[in-house]
């Protein structure tokens, strides 16, 4: 669960870590309050779950009402790389003297989390140059580590003490609350020498949430998302029409590659998990029928031991119920396969030998459609 | 390090050759329960169950235990594989690793961070192997099977798959069992971002300790394991064929596509890094999993597909 910004800071200020002034709020009447509350000139700020915001005018300063009442709405209608505007933060302006980076990540290779600072921050990290990287464990960060790593970024003084107490809480939020990064950029040094963090991205192991339920309230999950969790699917919406389904994660996403690959356009991903029954195939359909964008259903089980008449069973309820009226084109291998065939025949569920064949039968039938 | 091949299946002249003993965490649950049948019906040597609360009882004949002390003192095992469900996997491999165990096999698909990196920890403490945690496990065709793999794609042969992903393992295996390409060993590493076994080092554990063609490895996006695995092969000098698959081409940035570990954040994880860096060491890269014994038959050099 990757956290917007001002939930992340709402973590920074609970751990004691400096933020700027401000207020969240998601529509313009509230904005206003806020604004009085707050006073110009500030910066509005979009929350959204995405890099880039800056270039793509999602951050703005704010000098006055008239400022306001024009920027506000174009801010929360903003789009970037698909990602909508979720609220909007207004925060006080900082009088920045320099940007530093700051993150602990979980660094896969290693397998241990690791400390990346810079005192070149403030861009993206892939341009964050002369980058410190220290491996730290399972994430505990020392005094005299955190001190390491401030002097090498050329920090003293005051500063440099408080980069210490930053870096220590950074490292407890990430134990804490077991996020895969934890990153501050930019982590500003001020005009009176004080730091503060103006921007946080925190990313929680979505697999650890059982054990984080203060953490619950920072999750949004749409009503489908919702329900293919609860079936322990999971579930990616694009922005297609044809819907791909399958059991095992590799498979699904190999299946997405493959129809992008002849011109079609998947409506989302979501593999119903390793094994197949009745039961799952039937609810992944009901699920599906209720994105109104998809026009078709690639379904892509490897079979193994579950036998694909369990499957075809499951298509044929679904039609029987009205929970399905889409055209399915569906690959199954394993056992049987000859006799789901036979029991298909006549519904709108077509099946096929190979995946190949099935993708290309549904690219025809979509291209059709226009 | 221990040897992963002598733990699994032994020396030939030991009396227990091919015949290692396994015990079962979470034996009675739907899922234990069913792949202790299914495994037990490939040939594993299953000796012992696990479950808290149903010590003395039995399943297919196999004995169940309080504790893993207790089934591992009871039958000299050295194998386990833990079917509980992600919240109890910590305490179940850590009992586990207690008990002795040196090939853990991490079924669990779930499982927090924190807690596979903590069981790596103990693992390197005690030199035990870790497969998994979200890993289809281990077969070797024909002899037998420590996970949840159908049996009916795998034959027995010399070509060894590593992969990151559950059904893609059955789906290449399959479509190389039909190109008569049979394999030595298959091997899931698991599809989250911590893997036990990492792909290098399950690359080097095969390399190393299988009589083998040639070695096909199924990743996806996510992290930079690929990346380090061409790099290894370009530094070691490795000779035979590897053939490789990407899984996430088309998938969009920042979205987890099921697995865990399957997440691209800027070009890291990205399959174009994966494929670029499979190019310099010369391991081609198939665009669909039927691709790949076509590309196996070329760099082997001979027309195997029948």
């Amino acid at each position: 669960m990757r956290l917007l910004e001002y939930q992340a800071k709402s973590l920074f200020a609970e751990y004691g870590i400096p933020i700027p002034k401000g207020i969240t709020s998601t529509d313009i009447e509230q904005g206003r309050k806020d604004a009085s509350v707050l006073g110009f000139p500030f910066v509005i700020k979009a929350q959204m779950a995405v890099g880039g915001r800056g270039k793509a005018g999602a951050i703005q300063k704010c000098q006055n009402a008239d400022e306001f009442e024009l920027k506000y709405p174009d801010i929360m209608q903003k789009v970037v790389k698909g990602e909508k505007t979720r609220a909007i933060l207004l925060e006080k302006m900082a009088d920045i003297k320099k940007e530093l980076y700051l993150s602990l990540f979980l660094n896969r290779g290693k397998r241990c989390f690791t400390i990346i600072a810079s005192a070149e921050g403030g861009v993206e990290i892939e341009s964050v140059k002369n980058q410190i990287i220290h491996e730290v464990g399972l994430g505990n960060v020392d005094a005299k580590t955190a001190e390491d790593v401030g002097k090498q970024m050329g920090l003293k003084d005051k500063p440099l003490t408080q980069f210490i107490d930053i870096l220590q809480k950074l490292a407890k939020i990430t134990i804490e609350k077991e996020a895969e990064l934890a990153e501050i950029n930019p982590l500003a040094i001020l005009g009176d020498e004080s730091v503060v963090a103006l921007d946080g991205k925190v990313i929680i192991d979505d697999n650890a949430m059982f054990r984080h339920d203060e953490l619950r309230k920072f999750q949004e999950i749409s009503e489908l998302e919702e329900r293919a969790e609860k079936s322990g699917f999971s579930l990616v919406e694009l922005d297609g029409n044809i819907a791909v389904v399958g059991n095992g994660a590799g498979l699904v996403m190999s299946t997405l590659d493959m129809l992008s690959d002849n011109g079609g356009k998947p409506a989302c991903f979501l593999d119903v998990g390793g094994g197949a029954t009745t039961e799952t195939v039937y609810e992944a359909l009901t699920l599906i029928s209720k994105m109104k964008k998809v026009k078709g259903i690639l379904v892509n089980l490897y079979g193994g031991i579950v036998k694909t008449t369990t499957v075809a069973t499951a298509f044929i309820k679904a039609y029987e119920d009205k929970v399905l009226d889409l055209p399915v084109f569906a690959r199954m291998s394993g056992a049987e396969a000859d006799k789901s065939k036979e029991m298909l025949k006549g519904s709108r569920t077509k099946m096929f030998d190979t995946i190949e064949e099935a993708i290309n039968a549904a690219v025809i039938e979509m291209n059709k459609n226009g | 390090m221990v040897d992963l091949f002598e733990i699994l299946i032994g020396k030939e002249g030991d009396k227990d050759y091919q015949k290692k003993p396994v015990i079962v965490q979470g034996i009675t649950g739907k899922f234990g329960a069913f792949h202790t049948q299914q495994m037990l019906a490939y040939g594993t040597n299953i000796v012992a169950g696990v479950t808290p609360g149903k010590g003395g009882q039995k399943l297919e004949g196999v004995p169940i235990y309080e504790t893993m002390n207790e089934a591992a003192s009871a039958t000299g095992a050295k194998i386990s594989i833990i079917f509980v469900p992600a919240k109890f996997f910590l305490s179940a491999a850590v009992d586990a690793l207690e008990a002795g165990v040196k090939l853990l096999i991490a079924i669990p698909e779930h499982v927090p961070i924190k807690d596979a990196l903590t069981v790596v920890e103990l693992a390197k403490k005690k030199d035990a192997i870790v497969i998994g945690p979200n890993t289809p496990g281990i077969i070797i065709p024909g002899i037998m099977k420590i996970g949840i793999m159908p049996a009916s794609p795998f034959k027995p042969g010399r070509i060894a798959v590593i992969s990151r992903s559950g059904t893609l393992m059955y789906e290449t295996s399959h479509n190389l069992s039909v190109a008569n390409f049979g394999q030595s060993i298959c091997l899931g590493i698991g599809g989250d971002p911590i893997n036990g076994t990492p792909l290098i080092q399950a690359f080097d554990i095969i390399r190393n300790g299988a009589n083998i063609d040639g070695i096909i490895v199924v990743g996806e996006i996510g992290g930079d394991a690929e990346e380090m695995l061409a790099q290894h092969i370009i530094d070691t000098k490795f000779d035979k064929p590897v053939v490789a698959y990407i899984a996430g081409r088309a998938a969009p940035k920042e979205k987890r596509m099921g697995h865990a570990g399957a997440i691209v954040y800027g070009n890291y994880g990205s399959a174009e890094s994966k494929v670029s860096m499979y190019a310099k060491a010369n391991v081609p890269v198939a665009k669909r999993p039927a691709e790949v014994s076509m590309l196996l038959a070329g760099k082997l050099g001979k027309g195997r597909i029948k």
